[in-house]
């Protein structure tokens, strides 16, 4: 009988103010055991001041084929940002 | 006026202690069980390597003779060493590593906090660093023994054998001598007797949880702490990690 | 390298979809786990990065034999770190290569039991503290030459291993070239040790780019894909041109006698080593490669029950904590 350790998704917050941010898989028996493996295995140099980790297996990914679909329909709304609006220099810093 | 030949003995306590569980740790890398225990072990061993250069620094400091810390690690013989027994027994399985690794821990555990009280501020200052450590080392440790004592039938049967065959060598983490009183009068260390009663609430804890049977014997071997008699293995350990330096006296690496 | 003569996999694909798949690879858009790709280029990348996850694992084994001994604490702390990293390549390597549809204990059993190799070059023995300088300057140096472009690799999550290796493992090399200086500046015994290090890991390395494979179909498809970046000879050329003049340096002779400048290409033309031997040492007539297989079979076998225990407990926890709610 041999059950391979599931796979955990590693997010480190690399500095205070920052987001978590995807760094890498691990595995591990279990969710505590997995925080430390990601202790010792993604912050050896100091990389971390906090550690999130999820089951690989619980994680829902949106499908490639829906990138049309789901991406580009933002591509059109321009006026969402501030480069949209032309303001004259002589109302002031906005 | 602390007596600077006991300090000297004293540092060296706990220098050799980190050095021989370090290098015993380090003789894992690229041999255990997954990949994350092994980058894990390697943290550890790199923690107590580290904890040794200032440890057996501030040794041949206080010894005033010129000898660095690597002097220390490498030319002195079996007799000079003052770790303790339990860190300079064979890895034996996993198992037995990481029981050894969590006992020496929970000792460790409850030495350092006061060490950062020392009358000495060097003392204090590794100790503080030591301490972070060695916190860590004891989460991880434990947890460990915790999962492979409750673990299967098999993994159950060889921690509770680690146990055994560890147990004996527990007392002398707690056995005052000279060395020790002199270390407590000079405010320095703590009453070592006092930790005991700590370490048995800790250790308690985990061994119930891990289900394992801690043995009723009381039992204590010495000898390790004083240099009056190490085991056997210590004398392989040094022609191995001395080797290069007693080949070829002299010569910088 | 790393990754020898790894062959790259035929792929019957649907024309229009493959070269759409192709446009994207010539475009420099990476290939994320879930897109489509051919088979051949999972299968290949499978291959490739599993024989690199394993150079890494079974190249901690050749270094680690000098942990114990390493000659002071400074030195021993460098080494453990440094071959603690390759284990973490490893890990960095085998999760990419579990996003194609592989798990690691599969890869790994396919390691054990010799389905899957890893570089010829762990396959040759430590024997003086110089060797761990020698690996370090000269091994380190050429996966280093091959590494460095694979961090543009169309794969992303094989790119994006590659990059974290590059950056973790930009000590490794120096810290090799360190104990050369040292030694080769040293007493007459050091020296000695220094240039005998470099006698028996100059064709070695030199070997780790593999054969000649200018004429290599496998590696016309391969770079194609952007699964590999540069003709093993560019890269030899490369990794002599920028080594020589580091052995001069320490007074060390590379043990070619044909070895000299050419003006006319702008590199040193070098004997080729003898690959007769580089075939022998992959079909594991190495001089460790029983030891090295044993090593790793060993830990495995050695490791189960402590796998197992921690698994157990983790569910026996799962458990009790669904009964407690």
């Amino acid at each position: 009988m041999s059950k391979e350790w599931p796979l955990w998704e590693v997010f480190i917050r690399g500095q205070h103010g920052l987001n978590h941010r995807h760094v890498g898989s691990l595995h591990a028996p279990d969710a505590e055991m997995a925080i430390k493996n990601a202790r010792d295995v993604y912050t050896r140099r100091n990389e971390g001041v906090s550690i999130w980790v999820v089951e690989a297996a619980h994680i829902t990914a949106s499908s490639p084929s829906d990138k049309g679909p789901l991406y580009e329909p933002s591509e059109s709304k321009v006026y969402r940002h501030p480069t949209f609006f032309d303001i004259p220099d002589e109302a002031g810093h906005m | 006026m602390t007596d600077q030949t006991s300090l000297f003995e004293y540092l060296l306590r706990l220098g050799d202690n980190t050095l021989v569980l370090g290098h015993r740790v380090s003789e894992w890398c690229g041999h255990a069980p997954v990949l994350e225990e092994d980058i894990a072990l390697a943290n550890t061993a790199l923690d107590l390597i580290g904890q040794t250069q200032m440890w057996l620094g501030l040794a041949g400091e206080v010894e005033g003779a010129g000898r660095s810390a690597d002097d220390l690690a490498m030319l002195r013989d079996v007799w000079d060493f003052r770790n303790l027994l339990l860190v300079e027994q064979p890895n034996g399985d996993f198992g037995q590593t990481l029981m050894r690794q969590c006992l020496f821990d929970a000792w460790h555990l409850e030495l350092l906090p006061d060490l950062t009280r020392a009358s000495d501020d060097r003392i204090a200052a590794i100790a503080a660093k030591a301490l972070k450590e060695v916190t860590y080392h004891l989460d991880r440790s434990s947890e460990t023994v915790i999962g492979l004592g409750d673990g299967t039938e098999e993994s159950h049967r060889r921690m509770q054998a680690a146990l055994d065959l560890l147990w004996p060598y527990v007392g002398e983490m707690f056995t005052p001598d000279t060395v020790d009183d002199a270390m407590h009068a000079a405010g320095i260390a703590p009453d070592l007797t006092a930790l005991r009663a700590r370490f048995d609430t800790r250790i308690d804890a985990i061994l119930a949880e891990a289900t394992l049977t801690k043995p009723d014997s009381s039992f204590a071997q010495s000898g390790g702490k004083t240099g009056f008699r190490h085991s056997e293995h210590l004398g392989h350990m040094l022609t191995q990690m001395q080797w290069l330096q007693r080949a070829y006296p002299g010569a910088t690496w | 390298m790393y990754a020898q003569m790894v062959k790259s996999e035929a792929t019957q694909d649907d024309p229009e979809k493959l070269a759409g798949f192709q446009a994207r690879i010539d475009a420099g858009e990476k290939i994320e786990p879930k897109d489509w790709m051919p088979e051949g280029y999972r299968k290949t990348l499978i291959r490739q990065i599993g024989q690199h996850a394993h150079s890494e694992i079974v190249g901690q084994l050749p270094e680690g034999n000098w942990i114990t001994r390493a000659p002071t604490l400074e030195r021993k702390a460098i080494l453990l770190a440094k071959v603690q990293d390759e284990a973490g390549h490893g890990l960095y390597l085998y999760c990419a290569a579990e996003t194609l549809g592989v798990s690691r204990d599969e890869l790994t059993e396919m390691l054990l039991d010799g389905r899957m190799k890893y570089s010829s070059i762990f396959n040759y023995p430590t024997l003086t503290w110089a060797d761990m300088g020698a690996v370090g300057w000269l091994v380190d140096g050429a996966a280093i030459m091959n590494q460095v472009p694979l961090q543009r690799t169309s794969y992303g999550p094989y790119s994006r291993a590659m990059i974290r290796i590059c950056k973790e493992e930009s000590f490794h090399q120096r810290q090799g070239y360190h104990i050369m200086m040292k030694m080769a500046q040293g007493t007459p015994a050091q020296k000695k040790m220094a240039q005998d290090a470099l006698n028996r890991f100059w064709y070695p390395s030199l070997m780790m780019f593999g054969p000649s494979d200018k004429d290599s179909v496998h590696s016309a498809q391969s770079m194609k894909w952007k699964i590999k970046m540069n003709t093993n000879d560019e890269l030899r050329q490369k990794f002599v041109d920028q080594t020589v003049p580091q052995a001069e340096f320490l007074g060390l002779t590379v043990p070619d006698d044909t070895l000299c400048w050419n003006d006319e290409k702008g590199g040193y033309d070098f004997a080729e080593p003898d690959w007769s031997e580089f075939f022998d040492v992959i079909q594991g007539n190495g001089p460790c490669n029983t030891e090295r297989r044993a090593a790793r079979n060993k830990a495995w076998d050695d490791g189960a029950w402590v796998r197992e225990g921690l698994i157990a407990h983790a569910a026996k926890k799962r458990a009790a904590k669904l009964a407690a709610e």
